[in-house]
């Protein structure tokens, strides 16, 4: 098995190279659309400002591609920035689209709480997934950010698997057939953060 | 359910080794970086600072690879420092595995180095590191003043001034170290952090005098810090990781623990 990771120049690449490699799973590189046409399971690894991960897939032409093979069912990752992608945008770069899988608006945390959200922080799980197979209300992940994906209320097939809180409730974990996406880093969590990347590959199996 | 508190662990080194010693005199070798790096993560650090306290131009690529054999240890976030002095710099330390880095008389000098660094890699991966000390004014009111280069020269500007301008440059966290206390092991500065916390709406690292678990107890909760630093205690053994989480969790303060 060989993961591809779209990688438009985010600093969290290597980290997310090394987390599966202590998996014993191979990963490469995509950089190019024919690259990305030809992943069998795709992470998209995000972190930093929205407007330069939306900016690096159009200006190399990656938003097709990426999107086309999201909809032919590959099995999808999107970590922080990357999960904040697949909706319709962001209140970080309000005019560009965002890939627009879930309709909603990315928007900033509420300033009553100190942001970033930077640090440990826990999960509540709001539905049954085998993404979460293992993992507990008790486990820590690490966030790191200031904007974040709201729950919409009264959703009928919700995505949402597992929320978090600071501020604001906001969604950390949503699943959706082929397309996952995780609001902290598991690649920077420690035993839970591998757990959830294992559960990942093996519903991928 | 909310935010852990954390602790971090800092390698300060001269870009290979892990060394202390007071304003560089009389530095002593503390180990291998990825070594103590490797303990740390078992431990349960919940992050890791490494720096590079000599910061000589001809050691930086001794410095990269340092950060690349810490990182590959990893699997908590790294922030590293030390002699970074513009948007490349940086980069090549993001590059080499860090997730954040931390700058400290840079900015002070130019402060716009902090909206480059932001514009690029996100508030998120800036930390303002601020060494500060106790000082009267003219009237001779106290106040904190900000030290640069390693702690030894004066900028002669207000502490909590300065705080709040690096945040509002785009600095995402602010590692805020008592000159007075560093080495002290007398515990962390409360009230300097506590100013500080009060007056910037970024989560706020206390570093310096940490020797006793009752130290991180106190400087989370009267000092409000979010995180907090320290380096020879954990190097010497003097205070395991684990025991002082279990301690903090035992007086109800919110950590990440059992990790």
């Amino acid at each position: 098995m060989t993961v591809t990771l779209l990688d438009y120049g985010a600093g969290n690449v290597p980290s997310v190279q090394r987390a599966l490699q202590r998996l014993g799973i191979n990963s490469e590189r995509a950089t190019t659309p024919q690259q990305i046409a030809a992943a069998k399971i795709l992470i998209l690894p995000g972190v930093g400002h929205y407007a330069a991960l939306i900016r690096a897939l159009d200006e190399n032409s990656l938003r097709a591609p990426l999107l086309e093979k999201i909809n032919a069912g590959t099995p999808f990752l999107g970590i922080c920035l990357g999960l904040q992608a697949l909706f319709s945008s962001s209140d970080e770069a309000p005019d560009l689209p965002g890939l627009n899988i879930f309709p909603g608006r990315v928007m900033t945390l509420p300033r009553t709480a100190k942001l970033p959200h930077m640090g440990w922080n826990t999960l509540q799980l709001q539905k049954e997934s085998p993404l979460l197979d293992g993992v507990s209300s008790k486990d820590f992940f690490y966030f790191a950010h200031s904007y974040a994906a709201t729950p919409a209320d009264g959703q009928s097939n919700s995505p949402v698997i597992a929320t978090s809180h600071h501020g604001a409730t906001f969604i950390a974990v949503l699943e959706d057939k082929n397309i996952c996406g995780v609001q902290f880093h598991p690649e920077k969590s420690g035993a839970p953060g591998a757990r959830l990347l294992a559960n990942f590959l093996r519903r991928t199996a | 359910m909310s935010l852990a508190h954390r602790i971090i662990p800092c390698l300060d080194t001269d870009a290979t080794r892990v060394v202390k010693g007071v304003n560089f005199v009389g530095l002593r070798d503390a180990g291998d970086p990825a070594e103590l790096a490797a303990r740390y993560d078992a431990e349960g650090a919940d992050e890791l600072v490494v720096l590079d306290i000599a910061a000589a131009r001809d050691h930086r690529p001794t410095f990269l690879e340092t950060i690349r054999r810490v990182a590959a240890e990893l699997a908590i976030p790294l922030t590293a420092g030390g002699g970074i002095r513009s948007l490349d710099d940086a980069r090549a330390v993001i590059r080499a595995g860090a997730d954040k880095v931390t700058v400290n008389t840079a900015a002070v000098e130019r402060p716009a180095l902090l909206s480059e660094l932001s514009a690029e890699f996100g508030a998120q991966a800036v930390v303002i590191a601020i060494d500060t000390k106790l000082k009267a004014d003219a009237q001779g009111a106290p106040y904190w003043d900000v030290m640069v280069r390693g702690g030894r020269d004066s900028a002669s500007k207000d502490v909590i001034e300065w705080a709040q301008r690096a945040v509002e440059c785009g600095a995402g966290e602010i590692l805020v170290t008592s000159v007075d206390r560093d080495g002290t092991q007398l515990g962390f500065d409360i009230p300097l952090t506590y100013a500080i916390a009060k007056a910037v709406n970024v989560p706020v690292i206390a570093s310096g005098g940490a020797k006793l678990p009752q130290h991180f107890a106190d400087i989370f909760r009267e000092g409000r810090a979010d995180a907090a630093l320290a380096a020879s205690i954990f190097h010497d053994n003097i205070q395991s990781i684990r025991e002082l989480k279990q301690f903090l969790a035992a007086q109800n303060i919110e950590v990440r623990y059992p990790c």
